[in-house]
């Protein structure tokens, strides 16, 4: 590893430890974050005096996985699945209606007051609109530094504006725009200010939903390098929630599929994308436009028919037989259980929720 | 002038054998407090019956509103067209009479847009406003309106089309309001149909079922077809040549096929290189760096020269033409052309990596 340049002598902007930047850790640690069966149903109610539950929208109905320290974990699905309002859940921002998530082996999803507060100080989040996610009326120092109002102990008094200019550099931000308002800026340099906000409070997991789909092409490429320089400077954890594939494939270690509340898949990015098993997975990665003329007329794509069933009224069994080929009298009496299948060698041998787990075969 | 509402028949013409839509040097600006926004630059491109146009930019690349000019549908004031032309089947649009114009659009140039939602009136049915493209154009009875708009959500393929024709838009998913602006941009047949990012607020699943049912019914009605998109996936997919925007200007067009393996000016060249790709994973992704220009204060010279890792002097100074690309023999390239005074060398450290 190349030594890390100190910190002054920097130019305004210029990438820390450049070279250090883009090395993979080679050692993950323990389970940073540990979520087991966690469920989030909204209840659908009728009557206004007297509320009867009539039913639930399952937004996230029994969802596993394990954010390893220093990782980056991807989440992928269409709308709907209840990939935001996962990461709504693990903030504690909505209370989960059951299962468990643990933080260094701790339990947090029932966690109040002052406890909970602790736990908050490490798992931070960014959010999909730079626009809305940033009081017009509040300066990118107030902005930035509103944490420090929360969690005193992390920056006392004096040195807060200190920290803030630090951290606008960080992020590759002008410390001199410290008393800017947001719309003196782009739309990437506001998320910019949105990652510094997150990383306030030097937080060892940071949730990501959608952090460049509003962003334009030729800007998106610049926030993902920064995620990554971030991420490896403050051996951060990341949960990441795009619907671009290839840009959750480009930042993940692992990558997990969700598909009405449920993960379907999960795996090393080169378990989902080069031997996809889940039907689902398959069709959701062939339906992606790829930037190639030439592999149009080569790949062969499976379009699915119709649309996602409403998480109300979720199918029996599998919950994606609906749209499914594959579909037997199997999928519609059992819920597929998300392991590996015994038949499954190689890297195909990943978990999948799947009766009929398979690789897709060429020229099918 | 003869006056074709209340007639059913397709309108007879000599047969024109040119491009069916023709762009010419069009300026677009926009009056604002702070100055004026010239949004359009000097945009030249043609569309034939058949054939799909992609345009490419990022936002505020004035790919939309050279779309609404061509559509006539630009609020103005504030925006203005100081110049240029709009050939439609050989005749300029842009100096046509309100009724001549109000003939073509809708009924020869339709538009799809992006937001079906926001796009569609939430307080009419569906099969209302369907039938009212026959309605207001043909002068076509309730009765037959209705079966008009069944018949045309079940060539987009809305299942249950007659049973569904009473329901209203929010009663629809988001595939399905996407096919039902295209069954009403279909309804009377246009020869062009200008697709504003119609897939765009789709997720991939759908928005592979979208992009099928539209390049399908543009080869079966052999309709000109203008796609804009900042998605250089999907116009892979589709298109059969591209003109990629920037700054209200055209800085490239290509044959879809020579864009990508070899583009010849540097934008194009960025934007390819920071899509993520497979080789280059745990490495930095290529980003072009800083940020579109201000429309109110564009770089003198080319556009995209405060950005451009070629810059030279010459860039600062004067604007680039849109000069003709030739390929290996010195031959030029039909339908190539790129703005930058490097394009040769842009070309070739296209072959080299």
């Amino acid at each position: 590893m190349t030594p890390m340049t100190p910190n002054g002598a920097t130019p305004v902007g210029a990438a820390l430890a450049e070279e250090a930047a883009f090395e993979k850790p080679v050692s993950r640690g323990e389970p940073i974050l540990e979520v087991r069966d966690l469920v989030k149903h909204f209840p659908l109610t009728r009557g206004v005096v007297f509320k009867k539950q009539v039913g639930a929208v399952k937004a996230v109905d029994g969802v596993s996985f394990d954010l390893m320290q220093g990782e980056t974990l991807g989440i992928v699905g269409e709308s709907g699945c209840g990939k935001s309002t996962l990461a709504k859940v693990l903030m504690n921002l909505e209370p989960a209606t059951a299962g468990s998530v643990r933080y260094k082996g701790e339990e947090i999803s029932h966690l109040t007051g002052s406890a909970l507060k602790a736990v908050r100080r490490n798992i931070q989040m960014v959010f999909q609109d730079p626009y809305t996610s940033l009081n017009p009326r509040m300066t990118v120092g107030d902005i930035i530094g509103e944490p420090y109002e929360i969690h005193p102990e992390v920056a006392p008094k004096g040195d807060r504006r200190k920290a803030v200019q630090d951290l606008l550099d960080v992020v590759g931000l002008n410390p001199e725009y410290i008393n800017r308002y947001p719309h003196q800026f782009s739309g990437g340099q506001r998320q910019r200010i949105g990652i510094a906000r997150g990383l306030a409070l030097k937080p060892e997991i940071i949730i990501c939903d959608e952090p460049v789909s509003a962003l334009d092409v030729s800007v998106q490429a610049q926030v993902i390098n920064l995620l990554e320089k971030l991420q490896n400077e403050f051996n951060l954890s990341y949960m990441f929630i795009a619907h671009d594939l290839s840009i959750v494939r480009h930042i993940s270690d692992r990558v997990g599929v969700m598909y009405l509340g449920r993960i379907v898949e999960i795996g090393t990015d080169e378990e989902i994308y080069e031997h996809p098993t889940h039907p689902y997975t398959q069709a959701l990665l062939s339906a992606v436009p790829v930037p190639d003329p030439v592999a149009r007329e080569s790949r062969d794509r499976i379009v699915l028919v119709g649309d996602v069933p409403s998480p109300a009224n979720p199918p029996s069994g599998c919950r994606f037989r609906t749209r499914c080929w594959k579909a037997q009298e199997k999928c519609a009496q059992e819920v597929p259980a998300l392991t590996v299948r015994e038949w499954l060698e190689g890297p195909a041998a990943h978990d999948s929720a799947c009766h009929f787990a398979a690789e897709r075969e060429n020229g099918q | 002038m003869t006056t074709q509402v209340g007639s059913t028949m397709p309108v007879h013409e000599e047969p024109y054998s040119g491009p069916l839509l023709d762009v010419r040097d069009l300026h677009v600006e926009f009056k604002t407090r702070d100055g004026v926004a010239r949004a359009v630059n000097g945009v030249n491109y043609s569309v034939s019956a058949g054939e799909t146009l992609a345009v490419l930019g990022e936002s505020g690349s004035g790919k939309s509103v050279t779309a609404q000019a061509i559509m006539g549908i630009l609020d103005m004031p504030p925006a203005r067209i100081p110049q240029g032309e709009i050939l439609f089947r050989g005749k300029d649009m842009l100096t046509m009479g309100r009724e001549e114009r109000r003939q073509i659009r809708g009924q020869r140039i339709a538009m799809i847009f992006q937001d079906a939602l926001s796009s569609l009136n939430p307080v009419l049915t569906v099969g209302y406003q369907l039938g009212e493209m026959y309605r207001a154009h043909h002068g076509t009875d309730r009765k037959e309106a209705k079966a008009k708009a069944i018949e045309l959500m079940e060539r987009v393929r809305i299942p249950a089309a007659a049973e569904r024709v009473g329901d209203y838009p929010h009663q629809f998913s988001g595939g399905m309001r996407q096919r039902i602006m295209i069954a009403m941009a279909l309804a009377l047949e246009p020869d062009l149909i200008i697709a504003d990012e119609p897939t765009t607020a789709l997720d991939v699943t759908v928005q592979a079922q979208v992009m099928d049912l539209l390049a399908e019914l543009q080869s079966e009605y052999h309709m000109g077809l203008i796609l804009i998109t900042h998605d250089l996936g999907v116009v892979a997919d589709v298109a059969d040549k591209i003109a990629v925007m920037y700054a209200g200007r055209i800085v490239e067009t290509a044959p879809v096929h020579d864009l990508y393996a070899a583009p010849a000016h540097p934008y194009t060249r960025g934007l390819l290189d920071s899509i993520p790709r497979l080789d280059q994973k745990g490495q930095e992704l290529y980003a072009i760096k800083g940020l579109p220009p201000n429309l109110m204060r564009i770089p003198p010279g080319c556009a995209f020269n405060p950005r451009c890792p070629r810059a030279q002097e010459i860039c600062r100074r004067e604007v680039p033409r849109l000069f003709e690309v030739t390929g290996d023999n010195d031959s030029p390239v039909p339908g190539r052309g790129s703005a930058c005074f490097f394009w040769k060398e842009t070309l070739h450290d296209a072959d080299d990596a």
